[in-house]
């Protein structure tokens, strides 16, 4: 292998999303965290002698949904299989999952350049816009949730028997950028179909990597390392941006790469070997016998299709289009649904649509982090941006009203009125403040007849002083070159 | 006469007429129990107190109403034990009703106790129980058949009334012919199987042990039907079974597999099962000579798929949550290994090597998979068969009850047991076996017709028909 030149890695991922969904996969236990340890658990998720397992339509509906916005083909018959393997948080010791007829195969997710990492947003890297080919989506049971004490292990079985869904990607990543912007993009789309709440730190989308280096040019793959134990988006790059450092560095030196998982180790910032994989286990799949297989008919994909929202792409550009908002605007919209439904509430009953983005996403968001329950009414801030744009009150007095909107949830017309903020633009009372600044500043007259036109400023300056900065200053503006021309 | 002797369609009529009371019939068979279950051992669990206490408030207007029934021990019955008679699981107690349990208390049945089995219904003899061997009532030197033998004994023996049994490859059938009763295997899906343990869930069907064909429907007939916690049930709507029987084989047609009819089978079987086939014919069915060519090819192809499926169903016996845990492990995978090797029988260890075997990489292709495209020539042929015939004729066993102790040395010898009782778990199709006659040393011998997939209603017409014009099934074993 070469030791000098330049290297390139070869990254795939495997992401398991739990779906949000009434019930557990195969029987009627609801599908909730944070309750106390087993207690929504009956004879099935809890693999009693005799239980046996009845399929959940609505996971089955929102696999096919996310199929459907990943671009997936949907298999027309899709089976389950039981996958066999001894562990004390499996209650059956065989994990019913799908093998050799997944119900989606193929696919793609779309990289979105505004969710890879801030600091390489602007690189060719994040702006290529890649598309990053999926090999299939399968629908499989969740497993019990251990925990280790001094002395003893506990298992929770709340999560025993939840529907999991199972993304596995094509080894087309390169950077730990793209994984970072993949894993984004991904859940951007898993949560604007409202399929799983996608939040790698509590555990709802997890992530398995595989990493492999190779010299730039080479077309073989290098020997596979797995990564385990990646709990956020950021940790998954940070982890990648070690591992391959660690197997070029290897490379270079002319060491063989071991096959084998590793462990992330995000404090010490390091991946450990967890197991070599020389003896590869053999789960023993085979089609699971209490169920019958799955056709994806015309009934369930309509009802699939029916829950189809507008894709983040889509959006993006709708957004971009009709409401004059930056593309990286665009992209944190496209993100929260509930934050974009809001913007788009706000800005429905104005023409001033970019003026409200950007008090929302800036402003607004500092205060008012849930626009979910947020007591502030979108209508406000079409109110806002009209009684800027129709001179009622200047930008500078716009802050005030915002400030005062945050903590007092009023209509704006009400809150100018209340602050006494209410711009002058009334032409007779403004010609006497004029009159008065002009009679004030002679010398400013003189210089502004002389030719120095910024003198005007000065003049200006007293009208707003005077009028407790009300005036209208486009109107002042007017007013003052006109009786210093007279 | 004691009410244990007789059948659930006449305890019913008396009962419906006030003649007797649940509690005389609960109170004959416990007398009956005392009698005969020292010898017989069909029992592993008695339910004295309980079954009276359900005698005392039984609800006479359900069609089962006041009706004992004894249970495999492979069935939920909530708050009983249900072992599978396996050392792995003693002291369980069931945490709720199976599905086929539920609807018997429906319609007013209670029960009576636990019977004895192979281990996870795994034997053709009942030797394999952790819990003692079960004797032939007909012969105590000799096996009851199984692995649902102790059903079949204790109605055979009249200490039950009727029983519930599970058939994977033959475990009703079989034990029925060698005790003189009637045992029905339904089709695949007509039974909800929830709450039934699993053996090898492809091919596990619950049935009825009974003394007559008709209290064989009257069993059925509650526990048949779509159960929305059993994915493989068929969506048919519940109905009643020989609700008209007539006693007429007029018209139909009765083909005889040549594969179920071997040179150097036992010959007083052969004699008894032809001179049925005869009887049909004289009363005006047609006789048909039909192949199922696959036939050599199901014991392999059985013991292939089911072990294959065992080897799954039965991983949960770890001693981590319920049954035996092993003492001082040293760690989880001591904990499983102790647990498994202390619990599990010979049989059953054997029957989870080869299934993990057969699924293994490398392997899969050649037996597991190979076995699944066998399976469906398999069940082409019985479709192919049922083109030409109503019902298919057939020996249930190739011989009359063995001897204890003569087979559970030679595993491949006792597999032949089940060999004309297989395909029909393979092919998903509803059989029926019921007494033909007795050999001269006064051993039951049984009669298998098998039907189309959900032939159930033409099945039970066809028995009741020979059943009731012969005397067999009125033949009591020596007490």
């Amino acid at each position: 292998m070469s030791s000098t030149g330049t290297w390139e890695a070869v990254i795939g991922l495997e992401v398991h999303v739990q779906l949000r969904t009434q019930t557990k996969m195969f029987c009627g236990c609801v599908n909730h965290y944070g309750d106390a340890p087993t207690t929504h658990v009956c004879p099935v998720c809890l693999g009693l002698p005799g239980s046996l397992p009845v399929p959940n339509e609505e996971a089955i509906r929102k696999t096919i949904l996310t199929g459907l916005m990943l671009g997936c083909k949907i298999a027309p018959v899709a089976r389950f299989d039981r996958k066999n393997y001894f562990y004390p948080d499996m209650p059956k010791n065989y994990q019913i999952s799908q093998f050799d007829d997944p119900l989606c195969a193929g696919g793609g997710v779309g990289l979105d350049p505004f969710l890879f990492p801030k600091e390489i947003q602007d690189t060719e890297e994040a702006k290529a816009g890649r598309t990053i080919r999926l090999t299939r989506i399968h629908l499989e049971e969740d497993v019990a949730k251990s925990f280790h004490f001094e002395d003893r292990s506990g298992i929770d079985f709340n999560r025993a028997g939840t529907p999991l869904m199972e993304i596995v990607s094509e080894a087309d990543l390169r950077t730990p950028g793209e994984a970072f912007a993949f894993l984004g993009s991904l859940r951007q789309v898993l949560l604007s179909g409202n399929v799983s709440d996608a939040d790698m730190e509590k555990g709802q989308m997890r992530c398995d990597v595989n990493v492999s280096v190779r010299p730039v040019g080479q077309k073989e793959f290098g020997t596979k390392v797995e990564l385990k134990n990646l709990n956020s988006i950021s940790g998954v790059r940070r982890a990648l941006t070690y591992e391959i450092a660690r197997q070029i560095a290897a490379c270079r030196k002319g060491e063989a790469i071991a096959h084998e998982t590793r462990r992330w180790d995000d404090e010490a910032g390091a991946t450990f070997t967890m197991r070599t994989k020389e003896k590869a286990h053999d789960y023993r799949y085979f089609p699971d016998p209490d169920l019958l297989p799955v056709r994806t008919d015309q009934g369930l994909m309509e009802s699939a299709r029916a829950e189809l929202p507008e894709l983040p792409a889509a959006l993006q550009a709708r957004l971009a289009k009709d409401f004059g908002v930056t593309a990286y605007q665009a992209s944190v919209l496209a993100s929260d649904r509930v934050l974009c439904g809001y913007y788009e509430k706000a800005a429905a009953g104005t023409t001033h649509k970019a003026v409200v983005a950007n008090w929302i996403l800036n402003d607004f968001l500092a205060t008012q982090p849930d626009p979910a329950t947020t007591p502030v009414e979108p209508a406000f801030f079409a109110e806002l941006a009209d009684l800027v744009a129709g001179g009622t009150i200047n930008s500078a007095q716009a802050k005030k009203v915002f400030a005062e909107l945050m903590t007092n949830p009023t209509s704006p017309k009400a809150l100018v009125k209340k602050l006494g903020l209410e711009q002058i633009s009334d032409s007779s009372a403004l010609g006497t403040y004029c009159d008065e600044a002009i009679a004030a500043n002679p010398r400013s007259v003189e210089d502004y007849r002389a030719g120095k036109t910024n003198a005007i400023n000065a003049l200006k300056g007293f009208v707003m002083k005077k009028s407790q900065g009300k005036a209208n200053p486009v109107q002042v503006d007017e007013i003052l070159k006109a009786k210093l021309s007279a | 006469m004691s009410l244990a002797h007789e059948t659930l369609v006449s305890l019913r009529r008396r009962l419906a007429a006030k003649e007797i009371h649940p509690r005389d019939i609960v109170k004959d068979l416990f007398t009956q129990i005392d009698a005969r279950e020292k010898t017989l051992h069909a029992y592993t669990h008695l339910n004295r107190e309980s079954a009276l206490a359900a005698a005392e408030k039984a609800d006479l207007s359900l069609p089962l109403g006041g009706i004992p029934i004894a249970i495999k021990d492979n069935l939920n019955v909530l708050g009983d034990p249900c072992t599978c008679s396996s050392k792995i699981l003693e002291g369980y107690k069931a945490p709720y009703d199976a599905t086929a349990i539920a609807r018997l208390r429906q319609a007013g049945a209670f029960f009576l106790g636990r019977t004895n089995m192979d281990e996870f219904a795994m034997g053709s003899s009942t030797e394999n129980s952790a819990l003692g061997v079960t004797r032939n009532p007909w012969d105590p030197t000799r096996i009851p058949g199984g692995s649902s033998g102790g059903s079949a004994a204790a109605v055979a023996g009249r200490v039950a009334l009727a029983a519930l049994g599970s058939d994977t490859g033959g475990s009703i059938r079989q034990p029925a012919a060698l005790c003189g009763c009637v045992g029905l295997k339904p089709t695949y899906g007509r039974i909800s199987r929830y709450g039934l343990v699993a053996f090898a869930s492809s091919l596990d069907q619950i049935g009825p042990l009974t003394r007559t064909v008709e209290d064989s429907a009257l069993l059925l007939s509650a526990l048949a039907g779509h159960d929305p916690r059993d994915n493989t049930t068929d969506l048919r709507k519940p109905e009643n079974f020989l609700t008209k029987p007539d006693g007429s084989v007029k018209g139909l047609r009765i083909g005889l597999p040549k594969e179920y009819f071997l040179p150097g089978m036992d010959t007083e079987t052969e004699a008894a099962v032809r001179a049925a086939a005869e009887w049909f014919r004289k009363n005006g069915a047609t006789i048909v000579e039909v192949s199922l060519p696959h036939t050599p090819a199901a014991i392999a192809v059985y013991y292939i798929l089911a072990t294959a499926e065992a080897s799954a169903n039965l991983a949960r016996f770890d001693g981590v949550r319920y049954g035996r845990r092993a003492t001082d492990a040293r760690d989880v995978l001591d904990l499983y290994q102790r647990s498994r090797s202390e619990g599990f029988g010979a049989e059953v260890k054997r029957r989870i090597i080869l299934g993990t075997f057969v699924l293994s990489q490398g392997y899969a292709d050649a037996y597991y998979r190979r076995a699944q495209k066998v399976r469906g020539l398999l069940r082409e042929d019985f479709e192919k068969a049922f083109a030409q015939c109503d019902l298919l004729l057939t020996p249930t066993s190739p011989e009359p009850a063995f001897r204890l102790g003569e087979r559970n040395q030679d595993p491949l010898k006792m597999y032949l047991a089940d060999v004309f009782t297989i395909s029909t778990n393979l092919a998903g199709n509803g059989a029926i076996s019921l007494p033909c006659g007795f050999t001269q040393s006064n051993l039951p011998i049984g009669l298998q017709l098998i039907g189309p997939r959900f032939g159930e209603e033409t099945i039970l017409r066809a028995a009741h028909a020979f059943e009731q014009a012969h005397d067999f099934w009125k033949r009591m074993p020596p007490s």
